[in-house]
């Protein structure tokens, strides 16, 4: 794996009035590869994703996002990153296709990048029969694979994945991080927060949250050296002990 | 720019497949042109009349019979009995109590001078005050009858009358739908395509799709311009249906240049669609965009000289319908159909409504944020 970064952050925080949600946090994150960020509820990870992908401006700190600076160059950071949000966010009545045109087309895609895109994609999802029906009559499961496909449509450099398996059957979970590996091969960075344990074996570092502030980053087998625990369950329950928040 | 064709296809696409759309679009403006002029009409009918008489005599029966055959009265009762009418009054059955005292015609004759009472049943103040106006003006209609036939011949007039002859320019007969179903039209347009497009916004908001689009390289402006621009369609279709309908029901064809009405719409969309768009910027459901929504069509159709002339208000309320757009709009619907005024007449309206549409835009831009 190269040793390129395309996120970097330096003492990044968020407060809101006198709470502060994300407690100078400092990572960096490797070109290609599958980063996975960790905490309870209301530890601040959906917060410092949304600042990474200009949704929320940080109140101090550094942080570069595929070489652009997110106080400077939020629009720059956009072109280059996908973005999956826990709440499903495609056009329930758009059609699989039109949905996949609509975002093609607004990231600038040409009309034949779009078809190509879009034939590939379909094949891949093995949608073909969904093709043209709305999207609000998919189950949950391909919903997500739908949503995290047409979250790379561009080709970003980045794509953060807010807990994108939430809620999905372990057989789709499954076949959703084949998806991931997909993508991390042909070279995207994958930031994704989640929720399950056995998920964070799957990354090839992790990072856990507890009340804004980044407690450990390693890769999975460090942080069971570390905490001397047999899996992340365990580092999990170790750290989130000592969470003084409650979650929300 | 690119972009902007994409978002568009996506508005349209999703404004067709929404099945209540074509009635929305069709069907309510229809029902509202034909129920609306109905409901209301100024011309006021059926005003309950009891007639009191202690005379009964020919000029009593006469006028009584005048009044009845008017057309705009009925009869509630006719008695001797003072007490019977005051009841009538009280349980609501008459609006008008008309007293003959006894020796009435006696009088008339006699000493050339006689007064008759009318008692008005106040609770409806239109009625009531429409309903006594038309009995005074069949009163003294009736008087200068008696007057006439009654003058000696040979001997002059020792009375000189004065006869007003009364012409209504613009809408002779006073036909009330002439004047009102240009103003619903307005009305309509406000609603279908002024406020939807608030709706559509707070829709996206509501189901996560606004911070998908945030997360795109999508410019502010690309995005309002995409909500805005199918909206103007929505508008000049429901404006076009609305004039061919009060055209083919009533007959009302626009005496001005159509060109002129067209050019006014578009200048209003483009300030009620900034409104819109306002308070999609303030409300994050679909239910806060629908309170704030009403609470502002309660007023805007109260105050803008929709039912009531404008000039009648007093002069701060006067002041109020001067910052809603809506009340130009009406002012020019009947300036330029009825009257048939041009552009020329109606240049202050549109630069003022130009104005309004400029403060409302840049401030729904300024409040719409792409990021917290």
């Amino acid at each position: 794996m190269s040793k390129e970064i395309v996120i970097r952050t330096n003492k990044l925080t968020k407060r809101f009035d006198d709470f502060v949600a994300v407690d100078e946090i400092t990572f960096d994150v490797h070109k290609g590869e599958i980063f996975g960020f960790l905490g309870a509820n209301g530890a601040g990870k959906t917060t410092a994703m949304r600042m990474l992908c200009g949704l929320s401006i940080p109140t101090s700190g550094e942080a570069m996002v595929a070489g652009y600076d997110v106080f400077k160059q939020p629009d720059e950071i956009k072109q280059n990153i996908g973005y999956m949000s826990q709440k499903f966010s495609l056009y329930e009545d758009l059609s699989v296709k039109e949905n996949i045109e609509f975002y093609g087309g607004i990231y600038g895609l040409s009309n034949k990048q779009i078809k190509e895109k879009s034939g590939e994609l379909i094949e891949r999802l093995g949608l073909h029969n969904e093709a043209d029906k709305l999207v609000s009559s998919l189950p949950l499961g391909w919903k997500q694979k739908l949503s995290f496909s047409v979250a790379i449509v561009h080709q970003p450099k980045i794509v953060f994945l807010d807990e994108p398996t939430g809620g999905v059957d372990p057989a789709m979970r499954r076949q959703f991080w084949d998806l991931i590996y997909d993508a991390a091969d042909k070279g995207i960075t994958i930031f994704v927060t989640t929720h399950y344990l056995d998920e964070a074996e799957y990354c090839n570092r992790v990072s856990i949250m507890v009340d804004g502030k980044i407690e450990a980053l390693d890769s999975p087998e460090g942080l069971r050296k570390t905490f001397s625990a047999s899996n992340m369950d365990e580092v999990f329950y170790k750290l989130a002990r000592k969470a003084k928040r409650s979650a929300d | 720019m690119r972009a902007l064709r994409f978002l568009m296809q996506k508005e349209f696409r999703q404004m067709f497949r929404d099945k209540g759309f074509t009635g929305r679009l069709f069907i309510a403006p229809a029902i509202q042109l034909i129920l609306l002029p109905m409901a209301a009409n100024y011309t006021i009918k059926n005003i309950n009349i009891a007639i009191v008489d202690h005379d009964h005599s020919t000029v009593s029966q006469q006028l009584s019979n005048k009044i009845l055959s008017s057309g705009y009265f009925k009869l509630a009762d006719y008695t001797d009995f003072n007490s019977k009418a005051g009841a009538l009054i009280e349980n609501d059955k008459a609006d008008l109590v008309l007293e003959f005292p006894s020796g009435f015609e006696k009088n008339m004759i006699r000493e050339n001078n006689q007064k008759i009472a009318i008692q008005v049943n106040a609770i409806n103040g239109v009625k009531a005050s429409i309903g006594f106006g038309y009995l005074s003006g069949i009163i003294a209609d009736y008087n200068n009858n008696l007057r006439l036939q009654w003058i000696q011949p040979g001997r002059t007039n020792t009375m000189p009358t004065i006869d007003v002859v009364s012409s209504y320019w613009y809408n002779p007969s006073l036909t009330y739908y002439i004047y009102m179903v240009p103003a619903i039209l307005v009305s309509l347009i406000t609603g279908i395509a002024g406020l939807s497009a608030a709706f559509n916004i707070v829709k996206e908001k509501e189901m996560g799709t606004i911070e998908q689009i945030n997360v795109t390289p999508i410019k502010k402006y690309e995005f309002i311009l995409g909500k805005l621009i199918p909206f103007l369609a929505v508008g000049t279709v429901v404006f076009s249906f609305g004039l061919l309908f009060s055209w083919v029901i009533y007959g009302i064809k626009p005496l001005g240049n159509i060109a002129v009405l067209y050019l006014f719409m578009y200048v209003f969309l483009f300030a009620i669609l900034g409104f819109g768009l306002l308070i999609s910027t303030y409300s994050q459901t679909q239910q806060q965009a629908n309170s704030i929504m009403f609470l502002f069509m309660m007023v805007f159709n109260m105050m803008s000289g929709l039912y009531t002339p404008i000039d009648s208000m007093p002069g701060w309320a006067q002041v109020i319908t001067h910052l809603f757009p809506i009340s130009y709009f009406i002012d020019v619907m009947r300036m330029v159909v009825i009257k048939g005024s041009g552009i020329h007449d109606i240049r202050m309206h549109i630069l003022f409504v130009f104005l309004i549409g400029l403060v409302l835009n840049t401030w729904a831009v300024l409040n719409y944020r792409k990021t917290t």
